[in-house]
């Protein structure tokens, strides 16, 4: 994965998969601690235990198309690579919260990426559901939440033509921003 | 009729928006992007923003866009479905942005399969 981006699009959607219909996902860039913490939380149907023992092995994976599952285990490994850690907090029923941190400067940490994209997309074909994304950096704080974006339109769906444009508009503080 | 109200204006903004969503409901033609792991890193985001561009663009209103996990074909991501009603859907795959947007604007809009593309019938 050449983007944090692109991790963060592959856990949320572990989240989808999950039957999550509100997923909350923040970056925290601490220049002074020289952190760079990402957190995916989801209210889908948690992990139950026995899962969580080997989440991150890549050779185990719940599902049945195929023998490995990398998505965990991709992010922990970039993690730790660059001076941080992986955690997974869930409870069953409730829902999963995965937080990976980083050395800021680290060398091999690769970019925050399109943020923009990853969340259109997840936005896009999960429309049913709701997204908020939190990001604080030394430039200051970005909100955007869908829930509140279709309260404004009166709730109409996201993938309403009007309601999308706003959205991208929105959008726009983010490419700007990082 | 007399006056018109707030009250008014918003029932009919309401009724509207359910028949706009009702005709959302109709899918005629399902497009779904495989956005396991393999796919994400294969570059299904920016085929999926090309794809979001394109349905911005167009006036169906019939075409629904799904993401969906791994298909089992790692090796051949991106991976797209394109499922027409009738008609047996079929797998693209090694997709990128521009065959994403000849896709979209040949099969889905006009029904002609790009069988360059096409990795089998599914």
């Amino acid at each position: 994965m050449k983007e944090l981006a692109l991790h963060i699009l592959d856990v949320a959607e572990n989240g989808i998969t999950a039957g999550a219909d509100r997923i909350w996902i923040t970056v925290e860039e601490d220049r002074a601690k020289n952190r760079m913490t990402i957190t995916i939380e989801d209210n889908g149907r948690g992990v139950p235990e026995d899962v969580m023992k080997r989440i991150t092995d890549p050779f185990y994976t719940t599902r049945t198309t195929r023998r490995v599952g990398l998505g965990l285990s991709l992010l922990e490994n970039t993690a730790r690579r660059c001076g941080g850690s992986m955690t997974i907090d869930s409870e069953p029923g409730q829902g999963t919260r995965v937080t990976a941190t980083f050395v800021h400067d680290h060398i091999d940490r690769p970019p925050l990426g399109d943020m923009a994209g990853t969340l259109m997309t997840l936005i896009y074909s999960n429309p049913e559901g709701d997204l908020a994304y939190r990001c604080q950096s030394g430039d200051g704080e970005i909100v955007i939440d869908t829930k509140q974006v279709r309260e404004q339109f009166n709730n109409r769906p996201i993938t309403d033509p009007e309601v999308f444009r706003h959205l991208m508009e929105q959008m726009e503080q983010i490419k700007t921003s990082i | 009729m007399g006056k018109m109200t707030i009250d008014d204006l918003k029932k009919i903004k309401e009724q509207t928006s359910e028949e706009t969503s009702l005709r959302h409901g109709t899918a005629n033609v399902k497009i779904t992007v495989h956005m396991g792991t393999c796919g994400i890193a294969a570059g299904a985001r920016e085929v999926m923003s090309a794809l979001m561009e394109e349905m911005g663009q167009t006036e169906r209103q019939d075409i629904r866009v799904m993401a969906s996990a791994c298909l089992g074909m790692c090796s051949s991501e991106p991976n797209v479905t394109v499922a027409v009603e009738g008609e047996e859907p079929i797998v693209y795959q090694h997709m990128d942005s521009n065959k994403m947007r000849q896709v979209f604007r040949r099969h889905v809009l006009e029904g002609e399969v790009q069988t360059d593309f096409a990795l089998a019938r599914g």
